[in-house]
């Protein structure tokens, strides 16, 4: 027996012997974890945290039972010390669906709590701000409830049979007229509605705050920074409450861009969920595509062969290299640098685009991984093309832009410092990716739970110690050395070979159970929780969205900072709206 | 912090600005509006000005590339296109934006199906783009087009592909994806070598054991 099965064991026993009575052991076929009652949480909570050492939480997610007429709740915990995740959930009736909040021992657990409300309509008891996050309050219903149905629902799940063999085209949108597809609540008029006192500042878009406990009669003001802002990456608003130039408080609003791709995923089969992947972190795409293929290959039980293996290790990493000039380049942007730097980092993102679209058909909307491997091979003239960028031109380039950009006095004076996030309060707002090793620590999935073939590479895992933007801007040059490197070993070792376990196939029976896949994305980790119960659709598909989690640190980070470095805190935290909204 | 570090930036943007120079000195005319000017300004070993003036020069598509399906046809005698299309369905039922319609073709005396599409539509306004259909198509008869060009004046009328606006002959297919479609015919060709032998070996096997069930009277 392994040292790690005998550390989960004495974990297993430890904590139901602890708990003997409200923690049970997940027994359903192709399920893992704990089972908890919901008055026990708290302090299953606080065990596995204090005890047990699994400080981060990872991923809170609601699961619909609608035929057991069950909500369920789903925890992944993890060391950052490294290790698999630790799973729990509670269970809860349908019809009153209350679980306490986990923010007072996790506060990484805010926004995905708010976002298990928001769309599954579970209660979070003692949630310090449980309202609305991706939608908004004149929403009618919880749209990943099984039995809320969207206003231009045509079936259940896809293929729709209204398009073969009688198909008789119409357009979609004629059945979704604009301004006649809304329901509101009950009582509920758009045009009289007037928000509640505490939201009532943000909405009016400019108010004042009564500054207590002083003896100059100043105010404070609130300010909205967004939703349509080139400095927020996309739409995307922060609240800022300001006294004098200093930020008080800040929060952010987002959800401009949703379109429940969860809801979506839920009605596609299987394999069509691989392109609506991409749109999630567009900048990303291939590490979107790795993640899904991994939690689904989980439950399929299928392994890809080698030279398929050593492919997504290639393609995902020119991602993360493509993705972090990209993100350098837009933070230079935020901070005033006017699109020099942003383009130099962009022509060198162009050069990897290109090598996408030769491999995969598409420069950003790649759909190029498949259940058991990937859609095609890499052409041979493409090959080279990698060959060259990886041994020389990337790394050469992005040494011209580190002696460009790391040493200019205008970027420290403006970053060094600013914007700090320390160890403990990363890890307890589950910030991920380059946010919480910028913040030192050193935890990285491809190290800390190696996927695909990650264990074979010789690789550092970058990590800075400041937390400031500074730092975070530094780590993502490491980062993109490391990735270099770790595209030569692959360059030389990979084998030759078919690229696709079995047959391509369109239509997969896949085990009923849960899987949780996840990988290190560009922005941090991306996991990908999905249900089977059998059938040709996904149950349930949730995205672990690290650009949506890593905002719930914006607010801590930007505290008693200046108002124009917000631009630049946000920008560091590289977000991508598609992602962060879904 | 004695502006050494800006000074070293600022030298970098003056030698990028000095390369592009160079660069158009070295090459001369052929460097713009040429098609080796494209490739080289978009090859790895590029060190001055990168950008393609579009639309007077293009990028070339590299094969693989997708856009919008289009539907493959035989070039026939009559100078008219008959879709290689079987009308399985298979194509609609891995669309994940659910944007291919095709109505299955019925024989007008009998009303029993037939393996042509009667009508096939492509809402592009739908397509994402994603190359499942070719991908997935058993017969090669829709492929991912290299035309990426489709702005119009009136989405309504003319984002819907019908059958005759999907289909192309085979000789386009087999100029925008030349190893594609090589690898396809190759397939064909021994699929139909395989088909023969088989055939052959049946007749043969036939032809022996109806020599050993009736032997020839002379014998």
């Amino acid at each position: 027996m392994s040292e790690q099965t005998v550390m989960l064991q004495n974990e297993e026993e430890l904590l139901l012997s602890r708990f003997p009575e409200a923690v049970k052991k997940d027994e359903r076929k192709g399920y893992e974890g704990y089972v908890v009652e919901a008055k026990a949480l708290r302090d299953f909570a606080t065990t596995l945290r204090d005890k047990l050492g699994y400080d981060y939480l990872s991923s809170v997610t609601g699961v619909d039972y609608l035929p057991e007429g069950k909500m369920e709740v789903v925890y992944h915990a993890y060391k950052t010390t490294g290790g698999p995740a630790l799973v729990f959930k509670v269970q809860v009736p349908r019809e009153n669906p209350v679980v306490p909040s986990l923010v007072p021992v996790y506060p990484g657990a805010d926004f995905q709590e708010r976002e298990a409300w928001d769309l599954l309509g579970i209660k979070f008891e003692g949630h310090p701000n449980l309202k609305r996050i991706l939608l908004w309050e004149g929403f009618e219903g919880f749209p990943l409830r099984k039995d809320w149905r969207e206003p231009y629902f045509e079936e259940e799940h896809k293929p729709y049979k209204s398009r073969f063999p009688e198909g008789k085209f119409f357009r979609i949108e004629d059945r979704n007229p604009f301004g006649k597809n809304v329901d509101y609540p009950a009582g509920f008029d758009p045009d009289k509605w007037i928000p509640d006192n505490s939201n009532a500042l943000i909405y009016e878009g400019l108010g004042r705050v009564e500054r207590a406990g002083d003896d100059l009669p100043t105010e404070q003001i609130v300010v909205n920074l967004g939703p349509q802002h080139p400095s927020t990456h996309g739409v995307f608003r922060m609240v800022v409450t300001l006294d004098g130039e200093t930020v008080v408080d800040l929060e952010p609003v987002m959800g401009y861009l949703h379109r429940n791709h969860e809801k979506i995923g839920e009605r596609n089969t299987w394999l069509m969920n691989m392109p609506f992947t991409d749109r999630l972190d567009y900048l990303a795409p291939m590490s979107n595509n790795f993640g899904y293929a991994l939690a689904v290959e989980k439950l399929l039980g299928t392994k890809p062969p080698e030279r398929a293996e050593y492919i997504r290790v290639i393609m995902a990493e020119l991602t993360r290299i493509q993705n972090h000039l990209f993100a350098i380049g837009m933070f230079l942007n935020d901070m005033g640098a006017f699109f020099t730097p942003s383009l130099y980092a962009i022509e060198e993102r162009e050069l990897i685009l290109d090598v996408f679209e030769a491999v995969a058909g598409s420069r950003m909307m790649v759909n190029y991984f498949r259940f058991g491997g990937v859609a095609r091979d890499i052409p041979e003239d493409v090959m080279k093309k990698i060959h060259a960028l990886a041994f020389e031109r990337l790394p050469r380039r992005v040494d011209e832009l580190d002696r460009y950009l790391t040493g200019s006095e205008i970027v420290r004076v403006r970053s060094e410092g600013t914007g700090v996030l320390t160890a403990e309060q990363a890890i307890a707002l589950s910030a991920a990716g380059p946010v919480l090793r910028a913040s030192g620590v050193p935890y990285d999935v491809r190290r800390a739970d190696p996927y695909g073939i990650y264990d074979r590479f010789d690789f550092d895992v970058a990590v800075r110690y400041h937390g400031d933007v500074y730092d975070r801007y530094l780590i993502r040059i490491d980062e993109i050395r490391q990735s270099l490197r770790i595209i030569q070993q692959a360059l030389q070792q990979i084998p030759a070979g078919p690229v696709l376990a079995g047959k391509p196939q369109y239509q997969f029976r896949v085990p009923p159970g849960e899987s949780y896949g996840r990988v290190e994305g560009p922005k941090g980790e991306l996991g990908f929780y999905v249900v089977s119960n059998g059938k040709g659709n996904p149950w349930r598909y949730h995205v672990r969205a690290p650009s949506f989690i890593n905002l719930t640190a914006l607010a801590e980070m930007t505290r008693g900072q200046k108002v124009g470095d917000v631009v630049i805190i946000l920008g560091s935290i590289d977000i991508v709206l598609g992602e962060t909204d879904r | 912090m004695d502006g050494s570090g800006i000074l070293k930036g600022l030298g970098i943007t003056l030698k990028r600005l000095i390369a592009t120079y160079v660069d158009d000195f070295k090459r001369g005319k052929q460097r713009y509006y040429t098609e080796e000017g494209v490739e080289y300004r978009r090859s790895p070993e590029v060190q001055g000005i990168f950008t393609v003036q579009y639309p007077e020069e293009k990028l070339p598509t590299p094969e693989e590339f997708r856009f919008v399906p289009f539907l493959v046809g035989e070039e026939m005698e009559d100078g008219t296109l008959d879709p290689r299309c079987t009308a399985c369905g298979i194509c609609a039922k891995v669309c994940p934006a659910q944007c291919i319609w095709i109505v299955r073709a019925r024989d007008p005396k009998s009303g029993r199906a037939r393996p042509k599409p009667a009508e096939f539509y492509i809402d592009v306004d739908l397509c994402m783009n994603c190359g499942m259909c070719a991908e997935y198509c058993p017969f090669d008869s829709i492929k991912m087009d290299h035309d990426y060009e489709l702005a119009t004046y009136d989405r309504h009328a003319e984002n819907v592909f019908d059958l005759q606006k999907l289909l192309k002959p085979v000789s386009y297919y087999a100029e925008i994806r030349p190893r594609n479609y090589e690898r396809e015919e190759e397939a064909r060709r021994q699929a139909e070598e395989a088909k023969r032998k088989a055939a052959e070996a049946r007749a043969k096997a036939k032809a022996a054991r109806e020599a050993k069930k009736n032997p020839p009277k002379q014998a």
